[in-house]
């Protein structure tokens, strides 16, 4: 079996959790096996949509003691359902949860673990996952050598693919409690909007923004496209009062949207690292000798703070983002 | 308190990768070595607590003799003293995290501090795993740590904002920039790390889960296209472009 470790939110399977899902059904295809998912929480209801994404099993470990992530308490839960279910893969999404608690279900079951992978494949009954090092600068192939395979899958690179299946829901036991760790809070910031690692769209501000005021000007232009605003490490180091989780790059966020619009990014390789992922680049740049530019596949040569209040006004009078 | 320090040599983020002759491996040629920038964090962050309330801070590395560079200025910052354990500290986390699990285990450590991903292998994986093994807390990526009495309270990222974890010691905290700003060495502390010794041990052996195949170069972008005009006009052939061509809206 193949079991997919699934998060829910208000009710709803995670889009990076259901396209794990679908790649674990894929996956289960092509090697003969079942696909099985597993919730965790004080309640699972809406985990019975697992079966859009191909679930045979939907497992469900309720229980007051799981209504706070526990990195300890959800790491038993998912190996304990592994060993008893007799699963051999175990996958998960790549989010703060997923990247959290799959290495120490990993360790807990004597397995490797591959993290945040841009594709996976069964080889001879195993798994196989190619996962990008460096931020990108390199993908490496990466082989098992455990019994059992764990792996964490990147959002927003692997397609969601609705196919039915059986959704038989069975309740696997939630641990008594006395965990080690526990989440008492979460402190959301007010925005509201998704995070960068999950963005379809991204603009991002370079050291050419001359200052964090000016990244209203990239606001404005995100919320007429429908996207979220993201920096270059030397706009967050500059002093502007841009937080690091605006942060794109190597030792930053690393980022796949199908869009990326650079403004004022030169294009260190620390920054294309975390973005060179994209599907489609689009860079903003008054050198044109930028680096960046190497990258693009539309680029303008131009002064952003003209271009990018243009791009702004012609997005809303063509009704971009409205649909 | 005594609190254990896991670093990591990894590749500078201006390096440009070239493959082995293996295949598989990184081409260590004109590659510059550096702490991993995550892990100084952490360092930074053992040595705050050991000047605010009082530790005893110890640093680890798992490598060869060159990863004796990253001890030395573990040393020159203030950390008590350094283990080097000889063995693969570039490969697979589990195989490191049992390496780390063996030296640490039965040693009263009452904190394990590590970057929450070493640069360039990016599992960010060994923490969580040696958390597993040692059987105690965990809090990765990490951005605001507070400890009580045989307690911690543990800021992490996660996506749209931040969550509060909190538990018991020992734990393992992996640390995320932003949880302090790291010093630089001072002329006082490099001369005084002269003058401490820098233990030396095999790592235990350990079973691998995993190991790379075949790294690979990624595809180069085929050459992209420049839009002309005044900005207006650059921006309306951008939009149209990006609607009809690449068609993400």
């Amino acid at each position: 079996m193949i079991l997919v470790f699934c998060e829910l939110k208000e009710g709803t399977i995670r889009k990076p959790s259901a396209e794990a899902l679908s790649e674990g059904r894929r996956l289960a295809d092509a090697a003969g096996l079942k696909l099985g998912a597993i919730f965790a929480g004080a309640s699972c209801a809406g985990s019975a949509d697992a079966a859009k994404y191909g679930a045979d099993v939907i497992y469900c470990a309720e229980g007051a003691s799981l209504a706070s992530y526990s990195s300890d308490g959800f790491a038993q839960v998912l190996a304990d359902t592994v060993q008893a279910k007799g699963a051999t893969v175990l996958l998960a999404a790549a989010t703060a949860v997923g990247k959290d608690v799959a290495p120490r279900a990993a360790a807990r079951l004597g397995a490797g673990y591959a993290s945040d992978v841009t594709g996976l494949a069964m080889v001879g009954g195993k798994l196989q996952a190619v996962r990008p090092v460096y931020a990108g600068k390199a993908f490496a192939t990466t082989s098992f050598a455990s019994a059992v395979q764990v792996a964490t899958t990147r959002p927003n690179v692997f397609p969601l693919a609705e196919k039915a299946g059986a959704g038989a829901a069975e309740a696997v036991a939630a641990p008594a409690g006395g965990f080690k760790s526990v989440v008492k809070e979460i402190l959301a910031k007010a925005s509201g909007k998704v995070d960068l690692s999950e963005a379809n769209i991204i603009v991002s501000g370079g050291r050419g923004m001359k200052d964090g005021a000016n990244f209203g000007l990239l606001e404005a232009l995100a919320d007429a496209i429908g996207g979220v605003v993201g920096a270059s490490r030397a706009a967050v180091d500059a002093g502007w009062g841009l937080p690091h989780s605006m942060q794109v790059g190597q030792t930053g966020k690393v980022v796949s949207p199908t869009l990326y619009i650079a403004c004022g990014i030169s294009g260190a390789i620390q920054h294309i690292a975390g973005m060179s992922g994209s599907k489609f680049i689009v860079a903003i740049n008054k050198d044109p000798e930028a680096p960046i530019f190497k990258l693009a596949d539309y680029g303008i040569v131009g002064d952003l703070f003209e271009v990018v209040p243009e791009l702004t006004k012609s997005a809303q009078s063509m009704g971009i983002g409205s649909n | 308190m005594k609190i254990l320090v896991a670093i990591k040599q990894v590749p500078d983020t201006e390096s440009r990768i070239k493959v082995a002759a293996d295949g598989c491996s990184l081409d260590p040629a004109d590659v510059k070595w550096i702490i991993s920038p995550y892990d100084e964090y952490a360092l930074e962050e053992a040595i705050r607590i050991k000047e605010g309330k009082g530790a005893e801070v110890v640093a680890l590395t798992v490598g060869g003799e060159a990863a004796r560079d990253v001890l030395k200025n573990a040393l020159a910052l203030g950390a008590d003293s350094a283990v080097l354990l000889k063995g693969d500290g570039q490969g697979d986390a589990y195989a490191v995290a049992q390496m780390i699990a063996a030296y640490a285990k039965d040693k009263g450590f009452d904190l394990f501090l590590c970057g929450n991903k070493g640069l360039g292998g990016d599992n960010a994986a060994m923490g969580p795993m040696l958390a597993e093994l040692l059987n105690v807390a965990q809090a990765n990526v990490v951005v605001k740590l507070e400890l009580g009495d045989g307690t911690f309270r543990a800021e992490r990222e996660v996506e749209g904002g931040s969550e509060v974890v909190e538990g018991a010691l020992p734990a393992v905290i992996t640390a995320q920039k932003g949880l302090n700003e790291p010093r630089y060495a001072s002329l006082k502390g490099i001369m005084a790390a002269k003058k401490k010794t820098i233990e030396e041990a095999d790592a235990a052996p350990a079973t691998a889960g995993s190991c790379v195949t075949t790294l690979v170069l990624p595809p180069e972008r085929a050459a992209g296209r420049r839009l002309e005009g005044e900005a207006p006009a650059q921006a309306a052939a951008l939009l149209q472009a990006l609607k009809d061509e690449a068609k993400v809206f």
